[in-house]
């Protein structure tokens, strides 16, 4: 049941237009980026600064209220989605860069900084922030440590967790908690790496710290056809035996450049059963002699065509496509669901297989884009949720792809979370025991679990019950009848 | 001929549980050459040698698998045979460290800064609990976020959470080409320096200062190499005094370490020179600085907390404690997880923090 006047004491706490609680207020933070499911929150707040966080913390604590924290809203898994009786608090007001050290390359930030302004403001030192996911303009950096966002420079650059050296906030109780620091290691445990990735369930973040990069003089990229997916898949792993640690490589299947490119007119090769886009970058010399290499590996692997962009502008046309996959699947179909398994790169082909074989079996379309490099898969899954039982085919072949990843010895999620839509595969990735140890770490940080809860870790009942759903082998027995 | 895989685990299971049923301490003991490393611990010794080998290897999916009593050594020569290696540098204190220590210990040498950290490279670990049962976290891709990082937490936990029984690490491509610079420059004009090269694209793999000189090591393609190369100026090393070098200072061997007391400050890159006197060693592009034998009237803890940083004596007598204190909101949530995995205390009781 919700608290009887918890607008009222919010707003004892905080400036009037801080607290929202009339319905229509309401209404635009029901989402997140995974709009299949959708929560009213009792009340939003909109802190402008950390001390205002902690009067929130304080509140909801002592009134024992759930407290879910939210960026820009972006997320694909249901992380922000709010909680019935609880407190959604934005981090939007407090989207302040606090401090550039351009000597030391880092800048202090606040949580609603959005990604690509980080880069922006370091851009006049040369400088720029490497983590990048395809929604960088709107993401927030408080966003990218609940998630451990990655983007699509991981393979050389690394995913937030590598980039940010520290973080700054509150425990669900108001204790402020410090972690990490400008310098490179500290005493104790690592509690920065474990808050990173956390989806929100141990602090609320008022300020992060992030380590600044030198930015490349020359980046080039590489386009590559292939006649077969297996033979893409191959040409990446032959690069990487080359020794050669690309700063991106990207994969598409047919599907997908088929969607994009009447939207982008990328010019890429639609005769191609996979392409492959591959960048270099660091100094002039350096990318010559890299994509030298990498167009020898890749014709030696079967690559039926290839061509470097010329320009500044074509490589940015050639990347539009890659960038623009998730809103071409939009013309697709009237809803996509997009999937974020993480396999070793060898067994690419055989999962892309596996999905075809899926598309039949629920009678779904499916295409792949694929951050190949990292193993990182994204089959966007095509529905229409006015159709019955379309969504839920979708969630079960969703599902199913994950099953196959983690069978493949692979995980669920690579980047976007487990929020409130893994829970069920989370059941399947770990034992009893491990999602105990999850749990553990949750009450070291919130023993009251206010936090956001129901989120990362399921319940043993949950478990029990989708166990009882599944059959060996992955597949739903009567895969025709809706479930809810 | 040794036991057969499964006999090693079970015994070191058995011993857990048998430490948790009555509530007696273990020190978890790989190659033991971090001995002398964290606070003072006792306990009967938990010996993980036996449980090593190679677990899985494919050199171009860029991971390694290997069980926690498997000597570094091996590692090495098995990922140098595919033109590969361990970014981090794990220090080796003159032996043969073991992976899990390697990993609980969580240290790293000259390339960190320009590389990352031990921790950087997890990708996956292997947990033996004080219940006896074997807990997976993470796994052998690069990208994973299902459940909280608890693989990276037990990376530089000096084992008080559980035994480290497997790891999986994310492995680089040697570089094609290595030069290592040396040039005359006085402490603060270095620290000046390496900050300043490395926001430029300069390919720095190591960046120390050591008895007025200071040692750039540049390492990437041979182009972007010389290019740098003539960009810094200085004398290049020759290539074997250039590796006695690195490895000296990788494995804590250089003359300042023999000192009786030695305090690690670990800083912010760009701090200037400290106010102390003598001479430190500078390493990590100024990010890590070595003191020997400071008078007694300075206190270093409150001079590495003003630049924003924290001091560890790494040798001598150690005012409360070897390891910087811990802030109090950051000790309750450390007592809470030791609490919780180790209910009973038996794991390398006091090693990382006094008292947990």
């Amino acid at each position: 049941m919700t608290h009887p006047d918890l607008a009222g004491a919010l707003r004892a706490v905080l400036p009037a237009d801080c607290v929202l609680s009339r319905d229509e207020e309401l209404h635009p933070y029901e989402c997140d980026g995974l709009p299949v499911f959708r929560q009213r929150p009792a009340v939003v707040v909109l802190p402008r600064d950390a001390q205002q966080v902690r009067q929130v913390l304080r509140t909801c604590s002592e009134l024992n209220v759930p407290v879910v924290a939210r960026g820009s809203g972006t997320g694909l898994s249901g992380g922000a989605t709010p909680h019935a009786q609880g407190v959604l608090l934005s981090c939007a007001r407090m989207n302040r860069i606090l401090e550039i050290d351009p000597l030391g390359r880092t800048a202090r930030l606040e949580p609603g900084v959005p990604n690509l302004r980080v880069s922006e403001a370091a851009a006049v030192h040369g400088l720029y922030y490497a983590p990048d996911p395809s929604s960088q303009v709107a993401c927030s950096i408080g966003g990218n440590v609940a998630e451990n966002s990655g983007g699509v420079h991981c393979l050389k650059y690394g995913l937030t967790v590598h980039n940010v050296l520290g973080v700054r906030g509150f425990t669900m109780d108001g204790e402020p908690l410090d972690l990490g620091s400008r310098a490179s290691d500290g005493p104790g445990l690592d509690l920065l790496a474990l808050t990173i990735g956390s989806e929100g369930l141990l602090m609320v973040v008022t300020e992060v710290t992030v380590k600044l990069l030198a930015r490349p003089p020359c980046v080039r990229l590489v386009m590559a056809s292939f006649s077969e997916v297996h033979r893409a898949g191959d040409a990446v792993a032959a690069v990487i035996a080359a020794g050669i640690i690309p700063a991106a490589m990207e994969m598409m299947d047919r599907k997908a450049t088929a969607a994009v490119e009447p939207f982008v007119h990328a010019g890429y090769d639609l005769s191609a059963a996979a392409i492959l886009l591959i960048e270099a970058d660091g100094s002039d010399e350096e990318v010559a002699g890299q994509v030298a290499e990498i167009e020898a590996v890749l014709r030696d692997a079967g690559a039926s065509t290839m061509c470097v962009a010329s320009s500044e502008r074509e490589r940015a046309l050639f990347w539009s496509g890659r960038k623009n996959a998730f809103p071409a699947a939009g013309r697709l179909a009237p809803d996509y669901y997009c999937m974020d398994g993480t396999i070793p790169r060898r067994h690419i082909g055989k999962v892309l297989d596996a999905i075809t074989a899926m598309e039949s079996r629920y009678d779904l379309s499916c295409m792949n884009v694929f951050h190949a490099g990292d193993g990182n898969l994204h089959p966007v899954i095509l529905f229409d949720a006015n159709e019955a039982g379309s969504w839920e085919r979708a969630e079960r072949f969703g599902a199913e792809i994950l099953e196959l990843c983690v069978q493949l010895g692979g995980t669920i999620t690579g980047e976007h979370g487990v929020g409130v839509e893994k829970l069920n595969s989370m059941c399947v990735q770990f034992s009893p025991a491990e999602r105990a140890a999850f749990l553990a770490v949750k009450e070291a940080f919130d023993p009251a679990g206010l936090l956001n809860p129901g989120k990362v870790i399921p319940t043993l009942a949950r478990c029990a019950e989708y166990g009882r759903m599944r059959v060996h082998g992955g597949a739903l027995p009567h895969a025709d009848l809706p479930r809810f | 001929m040794s036991a057969a895989p499964e006999a090693i685990l079970a015994g070191l299971r058995e011993q857990v549980c048998a430490a948790h049923a009555q509530h007696q301490p273990l020190r978890v003991r790989g190659a033991g050459t971090k001995d002398f490393y964290g606070e003072s611990v006792s306990g009967e010794v938990l010996d993980v040698c036996a449980w090593s080998g190679i677990v899985a290897y494919d050199p171009s999916e860029l991971v390694i698998t290997a069980r926690c009593g498997t000597r570094l050594s091996q590692i090495e020569r098995a990922l140098a045979e595919h033109a590969q290696m361990l970014a981090f540098e794990p220090p080796r204190f003159g032996g043969d460290p073991s992976m899990g220590g390697v990993i609980a210990a969580g240290l790293s040498g000259p390339r960190r800064p320009y590389a990352g950290a031990a921790r950087d490279f997890v990708l996956g670990a292997t947990l033996l609990s004080a219940r006896g049962e074997v807990l997976r976290f993470g796994g052998q891709v690069m990208k994973n976020v299902a459940g909280f990082d608890v693989s990276r937490l037990l990376c530089g936990s000096l084992g008080v959470l559980g035994v480290i029984t497997e790891v999986s690490l994310k492995v680089l491509p040697l570089p094609r080409a290595q030069t290592t610079l040396r040039l005359e420059l006085p402490a603060a004009g270095a620290i000046e320096a390496f900050n300043r090269w490395a926001g430029e694209p300069v390919p720095l793999s190591a960046a120390a200062w050591s008895r007025g000189c200071a040692w750039v090591r540049l390492s990437g393609a041979p182009a972007a190499v010389r290019a740098a190369q003539e960009r810094l100026g200085g004398e290049v090393v020759d290539a074997t005094h250039a590796g006695e070098f690195w490895d000296a200072l990788r494995d804590c061997r250089l003359p300042l370490f023999g000192r009786d007391a030695l305090w690690r400050l670990s800083v912010p890159s760009a701090t200037p020179m400290l106010e102390l006197p003598g001479e430190p060693l500078i390493d990590w592009g100024g990010a890590l600085r070595w003191y020997a034998d400071p008078p007694a009237q300075y206190d270093i803890r409150a001079l590495a907390v003003a630049a924003g940083g924290t001091a560890q004596c790494w040798r001598g007598a150690a005012p409360a404690g070897r390891f910087h204190p811990l802030p109090p909101a950051v000790a309750t949530v450390h007592a809470r997880l030791k609490q919780r995995f180790d209910p009973h205390g038996i794991f390398n009781p006091g090693r990382l923090v006094t008292g947990l």
